[in-house]
This record gives C-alpha cells, sequence and structure tokens, in this order.
C-alpha cells in the first residue's frame, strides 16, 4: 500500500513532469526553434542546380537526377517538353542523353517504337536539383566505396 | 450640272435621292472654292491632317494595349491566365511584356497589315468562334500555327524587340544556352520560335510539330 504522501508526491512529479514537456521546445534541424504548434518561416529559396554535367548515380538502378532547369517546362497530354531534346531522334541536335531503353518498354516487357506512356511523364522519377545545403547530414556511401573498405588493399 | 427638282425628288425612292445628293455634292468639291483662300484651304487642310492622324495613332494604340487585348473574355480567361505564370510576366527585374509587344509588329507597315487581319479576331468575337474554353482548345493548335508561321517569316521579329543576339552575353546564360545559341541561333540556322514554342502560353497538340514528339 502506497501512503497518502506518496500518492500527493507522485501527483506533483507527473505534473511538473508534464508540464515541462510541454513547455520544451523540439530543436530540429529541418523545423529550427518553432515551435511544434506553430508554423515557421519558410526557407527562403534557392536557385536550382543548372549545368550541363551529368551528376553520378548513388546505385545503378537510380532515375539520374536532371542537372539543369527545367522551370515551366510543359509535360502534358498535349507535348513533352523534356523529349524535345531527350527524345532517339533529337539527340543529334541537342546532344542530350537520350532517354533510356528501357523507356520504350510496356509493361509485359515489349519493347514499343516510342517512349511508354507509362514512362512518359518525367518528373515522376527524374527530379531537378536545388543549390542547397543539406540540412540533415549523410553518410551514405555507394556500392563501390563499401566493397573497397572491405577489401585489403582498399581505402579506408 | 445637273440639279434635282424638290418636288420630283420626293417622289424618286431613297436611292435616287442619294444618287443625286452624291452628284451634287462632286459637283461642290470640284468647283473652286469662291469664299476662302487658298492658304486658309491649305492650312486648314493642314491642321484636319495632323488631327486626324493624331487621333487614328491614338485610337490605334489603344487597341494595342494589353487592358484592350484583355477587354473580351476569350483572351482574358484562356491566354492571360497562362501568361500570368511565366516569365514574360513575373521575373526578378520586373520588366515585362504585354500582349501586342509579341503579337503585334512594331513597325508601322507591318503593325496596319496586321491590323487588317485583326478584324478576323473582332468576327470571331462577334460570332463566338472561340467562346467556349472547350472551342477555344479544339481551335488551340490553328491558332498556334498562325503565330509559329508568323514569328517563323519574319525571324521571330517581335522576340528580337528586346532579344538581340547581338547584346545576348553567352556567359552569363547557362552551359546549355550558351552552346544553342551558339550552334543554332547565331549561325542563323533556327529561329528563336523554333525551339522557345510554348514559353508564353500552354501548347497546343504537340503530335507532328517539327522537333516535337
Amino acid at each position: 500500500m502506497i501512503g497518502k504522501p506518496w500518492i500527493f508526491a507522485l501527483a506533483i512529479i507527473t505534473a511538473t513532469a508534464s508540464t515541462s514537456l510541454v513547455a520544451q521546445t523540439v530543436n530540429s534541424g529541418l523545423r529550427g526553434p518553432t515551435p511544434l504548434n506553430e508554423e515557421g518561416p519558410a526557407a527562403p529559396m534557392t536557385p536550382p542546380r543548372n549545368t550541363t554535367e551529368r551528376e553520378v548515380r548513388n546505385y545503378p538502378e537510380q532515375p539520374p537526377v536532371i542537372p539543369h532547369n527545367i522551370e515551366g517546362y510543359q509535360i502534358d497530354i498535349n507535348g513533352n517538353k523534356c523529349l524535345s531534346c531527350h527524345a532517339r531522334a533529337r539527340t543529334g541536335e541537342s546532344q542530350a542523353p537520350m532517354v533510356s531503353i528501357t523507356h520504350f518498354m510496356d509493361r509485359d516487357g515489349q519493347f514499343l517504337a516510342s517512349v511508354s506512356p507509362r514512362r512518359f511523364f518525367c518528373t515522376e522519377c527524374h527530379v531537378p536539383q536545388q543549390v542547397v545545403k543539406p540540412p540533415v547530414d549523410n553518410d551514405f556511401v555507394d556500392i563501390d566505396t563499401a566493397l573497397s573498405r572491405a577489401a585489403p588493399g582498399g581505402r579506408r | 450640272m445637273s440639279t434635282v427638282d424638290p418636288a420630283a425628288s420626293s417622289k424618286k425612292s431613297w436611292l435616287a435621292r442619294l444618287w443625286a445628293f452624291v452628284v451634287e455634292l462632286w459637283d461642290v468639291l470640284r468647283r473652286p472654292s469662291s469664299v476662302f483662300g487658298l492658304g486658309v484651304l491649305v492650312f486648314a487642310g493642314f491642321v484636319a491632317g495632323v488631327m486626324f492622324w493624331g487621333a487614328f495613332n491614338t485610337a490605334l494604340e489603344l487597341t494595342n494595349t494589353e487592358k484592350f487585348c484583355t477587354s473580351c473574355h476569350e483572351m482574358h480567361d484562356n491566354v492571360f491566365q497562362e501568361l500570368k505564370s511565366t516569365i514574360h510576366f513575373t521575373n526578378r527585374s520586373g520588366v515585362r511584356a504585354t500582349c501586342p509587344d509579341c503579337h503585334v509588329p512594331h513597325n508601322w507597315t507591318d503593325k496596319i497589315a496586321r491590323k487588317m487581319q485583326a478584324s478576323k479576331e473582332v468576327w470571331g468575337h462577334l460570332f463566338g468562334s472561340i467562346n467556349t474554353r472547350e472551342k477555344f482548345v479544339d481551335n488551340r493548335l490553328e491558332l498556334a500555327l498562325h503565330e509559329w508561321a508568323r514569328f517563323k517569316a519574319n525571324d521571330s521579329l517581335e522576340c528580337r524587340n528586346c532579344h538581340s543576339a547581338q547584346s545576348m552575353d553567352i556567359t552569363r546564360q547557362s552551359p546549355r544556352a550558351s552552346v544553342a545559341h551558339q550552334r543554332f541561333l547565331f549561325t542563323s540556322e533556327k529561329t528563336c520560335i523554333d525551339c522557345h514554342k510554348g514559353i508564353a502560353h500552354q501548347l497546343p497538340d504537340m503530335r507532328g510539330v517539327p522537333g516535337w514528339q
């Protein structure tokens, strides 16, 4: 049996603990010092990366990211601005990389004459990049680095 | 000189009376003035000419404003709304293009020619050829083809009123733009509209348009 003073003390401790939990500011790198029930100021917009240099993929299946600005590029039932450079027939003039052959394949594995409708909307997988400092650190290494570390003479 | 008897003319048809009036007016016009001096006539003609020209050009310029263009709901609800999100309406420096900057030639002869063509657009407005969104979308390709043909024929003159190839600093362009402009624009192999379709308005069905899938 717990005595009356004990119950009283427990109540005080619980009340203090819950109060301090509410008052506690959650300070995460993503949302800053803004309390959870408030919306903080929006981060300033950053310029899009706008080059011709391809970025190395982190793993072979990664959809390559878009190294250039695509603002205002129309991709809908009427047309696909991306394909006016990246389509097979357009790469001669544009010198852009051709859309991968996998994009010509329908869901049954049959190759079509042109880009398959299910692969038409480029930005479902391929995204442009913004010039930003990542708010959260990432220690991801690709498989080549991982294998190299494991190898006897590899760099650590 | 043919004068018309008033008693007889009242019995004639309105067409005959009109003809009689025209004939009489012509007689007055071809007779030398017996009241005004030559100097007065010349000066009055000059003043009247200035006033007419001023009024004509003022009226012409009134039809050359965005306010006038978007006073028709066909333009206001379709193409003007699409323009608003593009760089030709809002951008970092606040310089913007209005409808006539791209759609009406700036030099006078071409402008008058375009204005005469635009009488077809007044006809279209009066008879509602694109007065619903559906009709507009159905006709969008034809309308766009007209504009592309005009830009192609005049070597994208309306683009070049602001964007001059001579003043283009390719070192300040992105690498993609720099390469493309050197290869196609500076060599006159292509003109602006060949690559920059759909920069101010949404595109129609682009199947069959050169360079598009």
